[in-house]
C-alpha cells in the first residue's frame, strides 16, 4: 500500500507495515513519556525522533538553555456563551488528563509553564460560534499549556491562530467526553524567525468525534506532534494537515494515532507544497493498532508537491498492527515534482505560467481543503496558498 | 488570411552525447482554410515539428524562422503562441490532477479570448460541443486527462480545438490508438472546424487511415528531419500502397 513516485533528489519516502509483538513506535523514542524534563536526555540529533530536526535552530528549547521571558506570547481567548475559560496553576489535575509529553521539548514545556488555560464546554452544549484562541508572539521565549475539555455530547469548533514572532514550546490537550464532537483548527502563520514546538494530545471518550486541521505556513522551525488515543470504544479521529514550506523553512509534522481500544477509526491526510532553496518538510505518520483494538479502521496519507529545486521532503508512514481482527488499515505516501509537462500542457492552451502554477497547486490542495467543513477557514486557506504562490513568482 | 510560414527550420534536442539535430531544414507554408498532411515513418521528426511549433522547452531551435502573419512565433512563449492562434492537439495529453475539465476549459477560453466567456452561453457552448463528440456531460467534472481512456483523451483534445477556434491547428497523431468509431467521431470534429474555413490544419500522422475521413489538400512526406516530397491527396494513396521504404532507404535510420 505504500507508494512512491517521482521523488525529487535528496528526498525520502520510506514506509513500513510491521506486525510485531513489541512496539517499535514506542521503542523508537529515546525515553518513555514523562512530565519531567529530567527524564529525557538532551538530544544530540541522531535519535529517531530528532534526526530530521535542526536542533541548532531550536534556540535552546531542547537543551534547557531557553528561558521564558516576560514578553513571550500574548494569548487571548474569545469564547461564546456556555464556555468556561480559566487560568490555573500547575497543580490543576486537568492538565495531566490527555497524555504525557513524549519528547524533551514537550517535557520542557510542561516543566516550565507558570499558568495554564483551561477551556471547558459544558456537557450537551452545542456552540454555534467557534472558540478563538489567538497566540501572538511578542518576540520572546514562552512555554505554554492549554486544555480544551468538552463534556459529554458537547459540540465545539476551536480555532487557534499563531502569529507574530516567538520561541514557543507548548502542550495543547483536547479531552472529549462521550459522544462529544470537536473540530480544532491550528494555524501556524508565524513571522519568519519564529520557532514553535508543540505536542497536541487528544483523548476521545466513547463515540466521540475529533477533527484536527493543522495548517502551517510560517516560522523558521515548526515541529508539531499531534497525538490521538481513545479512552473508550467508538471514537473517530480525522487528522488533516496542510503546509506550504518556503525557502529555508523547516516544517515537521509527527503524528501518532494509538488505537488502544476496539472499534475506533482514524483517517490522516496531510498535504504539503514546497518551494525554494532548503525548504524542508518532514512528515511522520505513526499508527499503532494494539492487540486489544479489534475492529479498528485506519488510513493515513501524505502527499507532497515540490515546486522548485532545492527543497527536501522526508515522509515516513509507519503502521504497526498487533491484531488481525481489524476493519481496515492502510497508508500511502508520495512526493512529486511540479511537472513541467503539466505546465506545458496548460500554457499550450493559452494559460500564462503563473496562472497555470496556481491551477495545479490549487488542484493539489482542493480535495483536502474541501474536507475541512468550515467555509471561512477553507476560504482563508485558499487565499493564503495563493499569497504564497504570488510571493514565489 | 492567417498564414503560418516555416522556413529552413532546424531543431535539436539534448542527448547524452551533446545536442542532436532532429529537424534539418523544414520549409512549409500553411494558409487558413488549407489542410496539410505530414506523413512519415517513426523517428522521422514529425512530432518534433509539432512540439517545436508549440514551443516545448525540450526542443532548441538552432536555425530558421517561423512566422504567423509575419509575427515571429519563435520569439513567443508557449502561452503567447496559443493566444496568437496556434493550437497543438497532443499525441499524449498530460494529466493535471485536481483541475476539472470545466475549470480548465473556461480558464483556457478566458486566456485565448481575452475575456471570460459569459457563463450562460459558455455552459451551452461546452454542452453542445461535448454532445457532438459523444462525450458524457459528467466528463466535465473529471480531472483533466486523469484516468481517461485513449479515445477520451483525443476527444478532449478535439473538444478544445472546437472551443478555442485557433488559426492554425496542429494535430499530432490524433488518430493513434483510436478504434474506428472513435476515429470517425474525432475526424468529424476536426472536419467541423475545417468547414468554417477559418483554420489552417497540419495533420501529422503515420497512417493513411485518418485521411479517409479528413481529406487533405496537400500531402508531405517527412523523412530524416525534412520534407522530402510534396503532392496532392494522391501522394497518400501512393504511400498506402508502397509504404515509406523508398524514402528511408539509404537515408538516416528511421
Amino acid at each position: 500500500m505504500a507508494e512512491a513516485q517521482n521523488i525529487p533528489a535528496g528526498s525520502t519516502t520510506a514506509g513500513s507495515i510491521a506486525v510485531a509483538a513489541e512496539s517499535t513506535v514506542a521503542t523508537r523514542m529515546s525515553a518513555p513519556p514523562s512530565f519531567d524534563v529530567a527524564d529525557f536526555p538532551v538530544p544530540h540529533g541522531r535519535e529517531e525522533e530528532w534526526r530530521f530536526t535542526p536542533l541548532a535552530r531550536l534556540r535552546g528549547l531542547h537543551d534547557g538553555t531557553a528561558v521564558a521571558t516576560g514578553e513571550g506570547v500574548r494569548v487571548e481567548i474569545e469564547a461564546p456563551e456556555g464556555v468556561t475559560v480559566e487560568t490555573v496553576g500547575r497543580e490543576d489535575e486537568r492538565l495531566r488528563k490527555a497524555g504525557k509529553p513524549v519528547d524533551r521539548v514537550a517535557a520542557q514545556a510542561y516543566s516550565s509553564f507558570e499558568k495554564a488555560s483551561v477551556v471547558t464546554v459544558a456537557k450537551e452544549a452545542v456552540l454555534d460560534e467557534p472558540i478563538r484562541i489567538a497566540v501572538h508572539g511578542q518576540g520572546g521565549v514562552a512555554f505554554g499549556h492549554q486544555v480544551i475539555e468538552l463534556g459529554a455530547f458537547a459540540e465545539a469548533v476551536v480555532v487557534i491562530d499563531h502569529t507574530g514572532d516567538a520561541v514557543l514550546a507548548a502542550n495543547v490537550d483536547f479531552v472529549l467526553g462521550d459522544g462529544a464532537k470537536l473540530t480544532v483548527v491550528s494555524v501556524q502563520d508565524w513571522e519568519k524567525d519564529a520557532v514553535h514546538v508543540a505536542q497536541h494530545n487528544a483523548l476521545l471518550g466513547r463515540d466521540a468525534s475529533f477533527k484536527s486541521v493543522v495548517v502551517t505556513f510560517g516560522g523558521d522551525v515548526v515541529r508539531l506532534h499531534p497525538r490521538v488515543s481513545y479512552a473508550a470504544p467508538g471514537g473517530s479521529a480525522e487528522l488533516f494537515g496542510l503546509y506550504f514550506t518556503d525557502a529555508g523553512q523547516h516544517q515537521e509534522h509527527r503524528l501518532l494515532v494509538d488505537h488502544n481500544t476496539p472499534h475506533c477509526s482514524s483517517n490522516v491526510a496531510y498535504k504539503g507544497a514546497l518551494q525554494g532553496q532548503d525548504a524542508h518538510a518532514v512528515w511522520i505518520g505513526d499508527v499503532l493498532i494494539q492487540a486489544a483494538a479489534e475492529g479498528t479502521d485506519t488510513y493515513e496519507l501524505n502527499r507532497n508537491l515540490v515546486l522548485t529545486d532545492g527543497a527536501r521532503v522526508d515522509s515516513v508512514p509507519n503502521l504497526e498492527i498487533e491484531t488481525g481482527e481489524i476493519a481496515g488499515a492502510g497508508h500511502a505516501s508520495a512526493t512529486g515534482r511540479f511537472d513541467d509537462e503539466q505546465l506545458f500542457y496548460l500554457m499550450a492552451r493559452g494559460i500564462p505560467e503563473t496562472e497555470a502554477r496556481r491551477l495545479v497547486v490549487r488542484g493539489f490542495f482542493a480535495e483536502l481543503v474541501q474536507q475541512i467543513g468550515l467555509p471561512d477557514v477553507e476560504e482563508r486557506l485558499i487565499a493564503k496558498v495563493e499569497a504564497e504562490l504570488e510571493a514565489s513568482v | 488570411m492567417a498564414t503560418l510560414e516555416i522556413h529552413d527550420l532546424h531543431v535539436s534536442v539534448d542527448a547524452e552525447n551533446g545536442p542532436r539535430e532532429i529537424l534539418k531544414g523544414v520549409d512549409l507554408t500553411i494558409k487558413q482554410g488549407e489542410t496539410h498532411a505530414v506523413m512519415g515513418p517513426n523517428g522521422s521528426g514529425k512530432s518534433t515539428l509539432a512540439y517545436s511549433l508549440a514551443g516545448h522547452p525540450k526542443y532548441t531551435v538552432t536555425g530558421g524562422t517561423v512566422t504567423l502573419d509575419g509575427e515571429d512565433v519563435l520569439e513567443m512563449s508557449v502561452d503567447e503562441r496559443a493566444r496568437a492562434g496556434v493550437f497543438l492537439a497532443m499525441q499524449y495529453p498530460v494529466e493535471v490532477p485536481g483541475v476539472s475539465v470545466s475549470n480548465f476549459l473556461r480558464t483556457s477560453a478566458t486566456a485565448i479570448r481575452g475575456e471570460a466567456p459569459k457563463l450562460r452561453t459558455w455552459v451551452k457552448e461546452v454542452k453542445e460541443a461535448m454532445e457532438k463528440l459523444s462525450m458524457d456531460p459528467a466528463f466535465a467534472e473529471r480531472n483533466v486527462n486523469e484516468g481517461f481512456s485513449g479515445g477520451e483523451k483525443k476527444r478532449h483534445e478535439i473538444l478544445q480545438l472546437e472551443l478555442l477556434k485557433p488559426k492554425i491547428a496542429i494535430l499530432d497523431e490524433t488518430d493513434s490508438g483510436l478504434d474506428v468509431d472513435a476515429l470517425r467521431i474525432v475526424s468529424e470534429g476536426v472536419n467541423r472546424v475545417r468547414e468554417t474555413g477559418e483554420v489552417g490544419t497540419l495533420l501529422i500522422t503515420h497512417y493513411t487511415r485518418i485521411l479517409r475521413y479528413i481529406k487533405p489538400d496537400f500531402v508531405h512526406v517527412f523523412a530524416n528531419g525534412r520534407i522530402v516530397e510534396s503532392g496532392g491527396a494522391e501522394l497518400a494513396d501512393q504511400l498506402e500502397n508502397e509504404g515509406y521504404d523508398k524514402y528511408v532507404k539509404g537515408g538516416a535510420s528511421a
